[in-house]
């Protein structure tokens, strides 16, 4: 098995740099990889090293330069036939062997649906520790403050996260292993706005792919059908929960989105109802959101809930329960019946629209 | 076919979260109950006892009263309990509970592992993936449905915007999602044999294959530089108005005021 023990100064100081797994499906990048190059970029200046993008595939030489432009100093590529679709095996003997053979100091990965599933994979494969779901990076002490008889180092990766469904947030240090892993929450970080014509110095990597009992074989591949706008985009969000009643009830929250040039978000409980799909879901177990105005219409305010939509600019809670805890993170709220203030609403600020 | 299952005894969050006044956790206060994502996972592995005879054994690793959690799961009908409990063994961040579950599993036999994707406590979605990189099994995470087929599985593996229809070849280890399955209840009789059960303990010493430089709190990479509670941004206002009309033009004052439309 793999087996780790802290490793000396001079083994920690044979890695160098920031690099970022840039995620792409279908050869399309996902934008939590700009996302990871504006972070491993803040980063990396604080550590006067360069960020690197790791991009793994079949194929994908055409995405270098949209990594170029978002703010990668240099692309490792891993091309292979196996790559094509993801699969743990083949990713993560991908990213774990260019770990081994160029040795960075800090590995940022998504926390999608493949990073939850890469990171650890490859974490224990190359023996250091790994945080999840972070929310916050920073580069500083461990300890954060000198305890007497034990060695404070420097410029080391602080990783904040939360714990408990949000209740709780614990910063995270990996002071005698390398590289420093975390995954890192999609909508959370600031991608770096796009510089036409950028180069990125590349580089072509292969360890070599020979299938083991570790490649499961990919019988369907299926696509969500949808031409549903991701509400990480959003500007505005209108968002229901279970106070809404029922899915045709949510015409309602629709129209008054269509008025505002918003979309329509969720909490899990309309998910669970079958009311409307996953995609949809702001929250622990779906999407952060960070809009410019989020509604919060019929939702009580499950922390889980909270933890998703928090950090949105201005919140407006309706809610018909004076003491539902949505009311506790909202800027503005009415307590009420959704059923007459939202129509009335919607009237309202078409009027106001078309006034200005 | 054996299948085991990895569960895990977590707080539940749902009766309100407890702190002490350090700001940490007061996990004593707190009730506890089977982690939902595992119970989904041994829910998956009852089926393949009805469907296909499967013996299902649950273990768990935590402090001895951990015990709780596999009776509550042999009373769903799983034939038997490891609890997997050692004080060296606390204080472990996802690579040395991986480790020790690995040396553990090691000791046992199985066809197939089966754990929750993530745990309501931590979040982290690691120790699946990490046993089964510990032990060299093929992985599938984010499971929605598990057929069987020959020696092999058939699972359909959720993505952010679709899913996978994957096969592994057996032994292999499947993180299962709570959207998998309504768990069943405990039953008298189940209830009764669990009360009969017996409930293998696992030490540090029978571990097969475990350095000591791989567990408890020394053998975990990550460390805690700082925790508290959440500081949350305060409540802003809340009206209770008179009627729709008043809500109204509260609602589009105050978006006119932050130049919100």
């Amino acid at each position: 098995m793999n087996k780790m023990g802290a490793m000396n100064a001079e083994e920690l100081a044979k890695y160098k740099g920031v690099f970022v797994f840039a995620q792409q499906v279908d050869n399309q990048l996902s934008g939590i990889s700009f996302e990871l190059i504006g972070e491993g970029k803040r980063l990396a200046e604080q550590l006067d090293t360069q960020v690197t993008a790791v991009l793994i595939g079949s194929e994908v030489a055409g995405l270098v330069d949209e990594l170029a432009a978002y703010g990668a100093d240099k692309v490792i590529v891993v091309d292979d036939p196996e790559l094509k679709n993801y699969r743990t095996e083949p990713y993560a003997h991908a990213l774990a062997s260019v770990i081994n053979e160029y040795k960075p100091e800090i590995m940022l990965v998504g926390a999608t649906a493949i990073g939850r599933d890469l990171g650890p994979t490859v974490s224990a494969r190359v023996a250091t520790g790994l945080t999840a779901d972070c929310t916050l990076l920073e580069i500083g002490d461990f300890p954060v403050n000198p305890i007497p008889g034990q060695e404070q180092k420097h410029n080391q990766l602080l990783m904040t996260r939360p714990a408990f469904g949000g209740n709780t947030i614990a910063t995270i240090a990996c002071p005698d292993n390398r590289p420093q892993m975390a995954t890192v929450r999609p909508g959370v970080m600031q991608k770096l706005d796009r510089v036409e014509g950028a180069k990125a110095e590349v580089i072509n990597y292969n360890p070599g792919f020979t299938p083991n009992n570790k490649y499961v074989e990919i019988l369907e591949v299926a696509k969500a059908v949808s031409d549903i706008k991701d509400i990480m985009d959003a500007k505005i969000l209108v968002s229901g929960g279970r106070g809404v009643g029922s899915a045709e009830n949510f015409k309602i929250l629709e129209e008054l989105a269509e008025v505002l040039g918003g979309q329509v978000s969720c909490s899990r409980a309309v998910v669970d109802s079958g009311w409307k799909p996953k995609e949809l879901q702001v929250g622990q177990t779906g999407k952060t959101v960070r809009p410019s105005l989020y509604f919060a219409i019929g939702i009580s305010g499950a922390i889980q809930h909270v933890a998703g939509m928090e950090e949105s600019d201005i919140i407006v809670a309706i809610n018909k329960d004076e003491d539902a805890p949505i009311f506790d993170v909202a800027d503005y709220g009415v307590v009420g019946d959704l059923n007459k203030i939202v129509p009335a609403l919607t009237e309202a600020l078409k009027a106001e629209i078309a006034a200005k | 076919m054996k299948v085991i299952v990895c569960i895990k005894q977590v707080p539940d969050t749902k009766g309100g979260v407890q702190f002490n006044p350090d700001g940490t956790l007061n996990r004593a206060a707190m009730l506890t109950i089977m982690n939902p994502d595992d119970k989904a996972g041994l829910e998956a592995a009852l089926r393949l006892k009805d469907q296909y005879g499967a013996e299902v054994t649950v273990l768990t690793m935590g402090l001895p009263k951990a015990a709780d959690v596999l009776q509550e799961a042999i009373a769903m009908g799983a034939d038997k309990g490891v609890l997997v409990t050692d004080r060296v063994l606390g204080g472990a961040d996802t690579w040395a509970t991986s480790t020790t579950i690995a040396g553990a599993l090691r000791k046992l036999e199985y066809d197939l592992v089966i754990t929750g994707r993530q745990a309501i406590d931590g979040d982290t979605a690691q120790v699946g993936p990490q046993i089964a990189e510990h032990l060299g099994l093929p992985v599938i995470s984010y499971a929605q449905e598990i057929k069987l087929d020959g020696d092999s599985v058939i699972v359909k593996r959720q993505y952010d915007d679709g899913y996978h229809m994957l096969k592994a070849k057996m032994p292999c280890l499947i993180t299962a999602l709570s959207e998998l399955n309504e768990p069943r209840y405990m039953t008298p009789g189940g209830i009764f044999d669990a009360v009969n059960a017996e409930i293998t303990t696992l030490g540090r010493a029978d571990l097969v294959d475990v350095d000591d430089s791989n567990i408890g709190l020394k053998g975990s990479p990550t460390k805690i530089a700082r925790a508290s509670d959440k500081v949350r941004k305060g409540a802003g206002e809340k009206i209770v108005p008179d009627s729709p009309e008043d809500a109204v033009s509260y609602i589009v004052g105050k978006l006119n005021e932050k130049h919100a439309i």
